[in-house]
């Protein structure tokens, strides 16, 4: 297994309050990974420090190291829209900018200059939403508002606005838990369908999700990492007592 | 309770008187808020008529367009023109916001998406403050720093570099003119402006700024891209405010901008705007026939102004939300 982030010795402090401790750990490249434990340990404050998304807010503190692909993320002279262009974020609620589709799908790939014709433009944006599954029903409302798509069909955007901007890996903050059942699924097929050529990395707190979803598990509890390795090892025969515990539903 | 049918009818019945009463308060809550709501509609349709009526003798005397467009104004002799007076108001007004609007954005700006906390906590309690100074106050800065900086240095250089250009010439170099007005003018509706715009960037949702910065755009790109289509209606109506609040400043202006009755056609030329007149001259020279009246159709004239200003500036907006 080669790992594509390497966290190493990570801290990571809300003011006084320390979410993250000493957390080193490596996730694997074009594998879906999948970050569980119980409310406030810290599932989602790792899964935002390798967007470098912790530093939106006021009086972080952040220590350690977090390697994508070789490179730290947090070292003085790296650039921070480019560590977002590389490793994309799809948010817990879909968030469409308010633009059209079509530019909603634009909007990165117009910002990081990454097409010159209107042509590539449009090519691309009918290449990513067929990516998230969404080109079908959209591809004859290319100009309507974003918010006139139903949430699932938003999350579905929001990813394939994700995906054009071409990033190694894909983070998903709890990404199916403000939709409905049938638009999960859809999003989870999907996943499955790009773990080929992306690294994804999941925050979920329903475990049959990560069981449907995980090649790679890691279990937090209180800000640390209690146990992590292969999904179906883990699963199956957790090392850990407190990892047992929450398998089973003991809190 | 289905063994007890007595008991259970006598329940229904309750309950009936029950929700009966709730509706009876409910209706009433409703017309006291009615008749709340309505009242400052009213107040305004009271105030048009007194002034309509207080200002009949001179409206009834000369045809509208000679008061409107009238730039004579003597009214020893019973001449009345407002003309000088309307311009004079708008050119202050305009000036004033002309020169509010683009700090007051950039400020807001900067104060919403690029401030950490500390500097926030530090700008809000001080824009408070500059928002409490008494107009008078603002009136007698202007009058001892404002009004010598366009005599001694903002009229020169004008005059130099542009001085071509009519709107730049200096014919009146005594400083007390439209600019020294405009100029203490925007400096009190500054912080007005500021608050209410940052308030406007505060309502759109964090989730779309970081959508856009998860996405790998910079915050100006997510400002510019993002935030100011959203905002920009909101910015609209701030600006409105901040120049109804213009409109009718009088004291700080009318202490810098000359109270000459002529239309100004220089930023450096004294203007004499319609709050100045009346207060200047409210309670004097009442003897004069017809003064009384023409003062209060003065009232009448700026009072429209700012009812029509408002309504166009609604129709814009709603243009622009559609």
């Amino acid at each position: 297994m080669s790992a594509h982030i390497d966290v190493t010795n990570l801290n990571v402090f809300y003011g006084k309050q320390q979410a993250l401790t000493n957390v080193s750990i490596s996730i694997p490249r074009q594998q879906i990974t999948v970050i569980m434990g119980p409310s406030g340990c810290g599932k989602t404050t790792l899964l935002k420090s390798f967007n470098r998304f912790l530093e939106l807010t006021d009086g972080t503190t952040i220590t350690g190291a977090v390697h994508v692909d070789g490179q730290n993320i947090y070292a003085g002279d790296v650039d921070v829209t480019a560590v977002r262009k590389r490793v994309g974020l799809l948010a817990q609620r879909p968030t469409p900018l308010p633009m059209s589709i079509y530019d909603n799908v634009c909007y990165g790939m117009s910002i990081h200059q990454m097409r010159t014709s209107k042509a590539d433009y449009t090519a691309a944006v009918q290449h990513y939403l067929e990516l998230a599954g969404l080109w079908d029903e959209v591809k004859t409302r290319l100009h309507e508002p974003a918010t006139s798509l139903s949430i699932g069909q938003q999350q579905r955007l929001c990813l394939a606005r994700g995906l054009a901007v071409e990033p190694e890996v894909i983070l998903g903050d709890e990404p199916t838990s403000a939709l409905d059942p049938i638009s999960s699924q859809h999003i989870e097929k999907r996943m499955l369908e790009l773990k080929s050529q992306y690294t994804t990395v999941i925050v979920t707190h329903t475990l049959r999700q990560a069981k449907r979803l995980a090649d790679y598990v890691i279990f937090m509890y209180m800000g640390e990492v209690v146990e992590a390795g292969v999904a179906r090892e883990v699963f199956s025969n957790p090392q850990q007592e407190r990892t047992r515990q929450y398998l089973e539903g003991v809190f | 309770m289905a063994q007890n049918p007595i008991q259970s009818t006598a329940t229904t019945r309750n309950q009936r008187v029950v929700v009966a009463s709730r509706r009876r308060t409910d209706t009433w809550a409703r017309r006291v808020f009615f008749v709340i709501t309505v009242l400052p509609i009213g107040l305004i349709a009271v105030v048009l008529i007194g002034l309509l009526y207080r200002s009949w003798p001179i409206l009834s005397r000369y045809p509208l367009v000679d008061l409107l467009f009238g730039v004579d104004w003597k009214p020893s002799e019973g001449r009345f023109g407002f003309y000088s007076f309307i311009v004079g108001t708008v050119w202050v007004t305009v000036v004033g916001v002309g020169l509010a609007i683009p700090p007051c954005i950039l400020v807001a700006i900067y104060l919403a998406e690029y401030a950490g906390a500390r500097i926030r906590l530090l700008a809000k309690p001080i824009l408070d403050v500059l928002a409490a100074i008494p107009p008078v106050v603002y009136g007698v800065w202007g009058l001892l720093s404002v009004v010598p900086l366009v005599e001694t240095v903002l009229g020169p250089w004008s005059q130099q570099l542009l001085g071509f250009w009519g709107l730049f010439a200096v014919q009146q170099p005594t400083g007390f003119s439209v600019l020294a007005g405009g100029i203490v003018l925007a400096v009190m509706i500054t912080p007005l402006i500021i608050a209410v715009i940052f308030e406007i960037f505060n309502t759109v949702p964090v989730d779309l700024r970081n959508a856009s910065l998860a996405i790998g755009a910079t915050r100006w790109e997510t400002i510019q891209r993002v935030l100011l289509p959203q905002v920009m209606p909101g910015i609209i109506a701030a600006i409105v405010l901040g120049a109804s609040r213009a409109f009718g400043e009088t004291i700080a202006v009318l202490m810098v901008v000359g109270n000459i009755a002529q239309v100004p056609h220089s930023l450096f030329d004294a203007a004499y705007p319609l709050p100045a007149l009346i207060a200047n001259n409210y309670g004097e020279m009442m003897s004069i026939p017809l003064y009384d009246a023409a003062l209060l159709c003065a009232a009448l004239i700026l009072l429209v102004i700012i009812l029509l200003f408002n309504i166009f500036a609604t129709v814009v907006l709603k243009r622009f939300v559609k």
